[in-house]
């Protein structure tokens, strides 16, 4: 490994997790979506609502990995005027109450360099945010953002996908921290189911291959779903199910309150699932004991 | 910005893609191992005499190559000013030049086993010239279309479909261009076994921007021993409109490092660059990363991407090819920009003076002819890229015009 791993929340989170025999639930939900406001509330209530990691997108016109679900999130968020100082204000805001519970920032690479690639590494540094999933930076584009975000301290997690085959998979790995990202369909985020078996033998090739905890994403929508993929990896992600659920408050005209309860109810279910699943005990002691 | 002068401009792009800053494979993990077979089995092909030489056979009895280099006399004696000389590429089978880059493309499909193919579309010509070569030989074709494009390009979509193809209208996002090829990149990923992309233009992820250019450069390889033939040496200034780029980077690579020559590449000024509703990405746009690759964009403070206007949908695209943006840098081409209303104006002269109806992305190019032919020398020889018949913008122009029809 070139780069030294920083110890990050993301870090810390998963030691715990592993120490309980816990798996993690990380959420997503796109920032400013429905409204700056409404948006932080959602994000200040997920820790309780039982989120382990919470991946925050930065809306982009043309986030061309993800399905309908995330994009009309990005489009809600963008009509409300979101910006990037706003996102990292609302991070800001999380940690002035929270400064355990791990945030990921989500996104494609353009706002980001309209941003300024310094000064947002610095900004996402200070205002306490642990990783990056830069969508559209693949480890051949590592020098562009993931080594200088190594050295500014912050996790870049990678996605690993059905593609991603035993010859690329140590390309993929090489820079790769906090954890990663197991793209369990090959498709945009939120549409077709995943096939157990095929992740199940997927996760069983990246575990011969890496330590670092695997999260299990894209097509995960219900508490049982969760509950499979959870037991295959080391935590799971779910984005297209909670961000649906806020556009169906808001589509209903429930109001935005309604939908700030929709998604953490939702985030609950998840949550219950998925911490359900115990890890099994010889896995446990072997990963178990290691550095505070 | 970096004004090095490389010995020779046609060694780009590097191993990684680049067009010195420009380029890239910035695309999904899911994507990247296709992007790299797409390139091995590119290169291959390359080293395949046999593949070259069946791309020159379908060139030839199927398109119609080479197509003429027609001096336009009346044009240049009401111009009053240099030669000008035009590329028909408006006369290749499917009416543009982009059936010169698909057979490629669908050419390579074959050798790498594809049986579905996928493209996005704007105007729709690009999808018509895919839907042709699917139809011939024996592929199932899907075209992207933005919602808005479908509705304003009804003739195509007819075409599309007679041809076989399946049109799926895309309602993501501004609901045109730009949303077609993020729905095509999406169809991609979830279709990564059986499936082909056939991009239209000279963007995308390495080596797309590269072998798309590969492909139209047959323009610049015919205008150079055309114009030798007609007139025993190389032209003073070439001209091309420029959506994505790839009519003006097929006629302008073959002639990069002959330091004689001067490009101009033509954006779309639309309404105007000052008043926002423009498709002209270097001239009014900056440096960013979209579809895959580094570029100049369209996009607002926050790095959103804007939507491009212009009166032609085959120029409506917020992005412009990685290798015209290295060639601006290095300030090899000149790149300006028409308007509609200039473009509207080319599109009639044209028409009464030469007989031949061009395509409105063309008269764009036309455009800027007719502002530099008059203050050259009669000596002085335009090659200008007639890429695309105008039978499509007939209904356009008309209500621009005010007629009905």
């Amino acid at each position: 490994m070139t780069a030294q791993a920083p110890h990050t929340r993301i870090d810390a989170t998963f030691q715990h997790l592993r120490e309980q025999g816990r798996k993690a639930l990380v959420a997503f939900i796109t920032a400013g979506d429905p409204s700056l406001e409404t948006s932080q509330a959602i994000l200040n209530g997920l820790p309780q609502a039982g989120a382990d990691i919470i991946e925050l997108g930065m809306p982009f016109t043309d986030p061309m990995a993800d399905g309908p679900a995330i994009q009309l999130a990005s489009q809600r968020a963008l009509a409300a005027g979101q910006t990037m100082q706003k996102t990292l204000d609302m991070v800001r805001r999380f940690r002035e109450r929270d400064d355990k519970t791990p945030i990921v920032l989500m996104g494609y690479y353009n706002p980001v360099i309209a941003y300024g690639n310094e000064r947002f590494l610095r900004d996402a540094v200070q205002a306490g945010v642990d990783g990056l999933i830069i969508v559209d930076l693949p480890p051949e584009e590592d020098d562009e953002l993931c080594l200088p975000a190594l050295e500014a301290g912050l996790n870049f997690i990678r996605l690993a996908t059905p593609t991603t085959d035993d010859a690329r998979l140590p390309k993929v790995l090489k820079n790769a921290t906090g954890f990663l990202y197991y793209v369990s369909i090959t498709g945009v985020t939120g549409t077709r189911a995943p096939q157990e078996a095929q992740v199940a033998a997927s996760v069983a090739r990246i575990r011969r291959q890496t330590d670092i905890p695997v999260c299990i994403g894209f097509g995960v929508k219900t508490p049982e779903q969760a509950a499979r993929m959870a037991a295959l990896g080391d935590g799971v992600v779910v984005g297209s199910a909670l961000v649906s659920s806020i556009a169906q408050a808001v589509e209903e005209g429930r109001g935005h309150d309604a939908a700030i309860s929709a998604v953490h109810a939702l985030t609950g279910a998840l949550a219950e699932s998925v911490h359900a699943v115990r890890t099994r005990a010889d896995a446990a002691t072997t990963q178990a004991g290691t550095q505070e | 910005m970096n004004r090095q002068t490389p010995n020779t401009f046609t060694s780009q792009p590097d191993e990684r893609g680049r067009f010195g800053a420009y380029g890239g494979r910035f695309v999904a993990e899911t994507l990247m191992p296709l992007i790299l077979e797409l390139e091995q089995a590119y290169r291959e092909a390359q080293a395949d005499p046999a593949f070259q030489q069946e791309l020159d056979d379908f060139l030839k009895h199927y398109v119609g190559r080479p197509s003429p280099l027609y001096f336009a006399e009346r044009l240049t004696e009401h111009l009053g000013g240099a030669k000008i000389y035009f590329k028909r590429d408006e006369l290749n089978h499917t009416g543009a030049h982009k059936i010169n880059n698909v057979l490629g493309q669908i050419l390579l499909a074959r050798r790498m086993g594809k049986k579905r193919i996928i493209a996005e579309t704007g105007a729709g010509q690009h999808g018509v010239a895919t839907a042709t070569a699917c139809a011939r030989f024996g592929l199932e074709c899907v075209v992207y279309m933005g919602e808005v494009d479908v509705e304003r390009q009804q003739p195509n979509v007819f075409r599309m479909k007679l041809l076989g193809a399946e049109v799926i209208p895309v309602s993501s996002g501004s609901r045109t261009l730009k949303d077609a090829l993020n729905e095509a990149l999406r169809d991609w990923v979830a279709n990564v076994e059986d499936t082909f992309y056939c991009i239209g233009t000279v963007a995308g992820p390495h080596p797309y921007p590269e072998m798309v250019r590969d492909f139209q450069a047959v323009i610049g390889r015919e205008a150079k021993r055309q114009i030798m033939e007609a007139e025993g040496r190389l032209p003073d200034a070439l001209v091309a409109a420029i959506g994505g780029g790839s009519n003006a980077m097929g006629l302008f690579h073959p002639f990069l490092d002959d330091e004689e020559v001067a490009m101009y590449g033509v954006e779309a000024a639309g309404r105007g660059l000052d008043t926002g509703e423009h498709a002209a990405s270097i001239t009014g746009g900056r440096p960013g990363v979209l579809h895959g690759n580094r570029t100049y964009l369209l996009m607002d403070e926050e790095g959103q991407i804007t939507e491009a206007h212009s009166i032609s949908a085959g120029l409506d695209y917020p992005g412009i090819g990685p290798e015209h943006a290295w060639l601006n840098d290095i300030g090899r081409v000149n790149y300006v920009a028409a308007t509609d209303e200039e473009a509207l104006e080319a599109f009639q002269l044209c028409s009464r003076l030469e007989g031949i109806i061009p395509a409105l992305e063309p008269s764009h190019a036309l455009a800027q002819v007719m502002k530099m032919a008059p203050g050259m020398s009669s000596e002085q020889i335009i090659i200008m890229n007639m890429c695309g018949r105008g039978d499509k913008d007939i209904f356009t122009v008309a209500r621009h015009l005010g007629v009905e029809l």
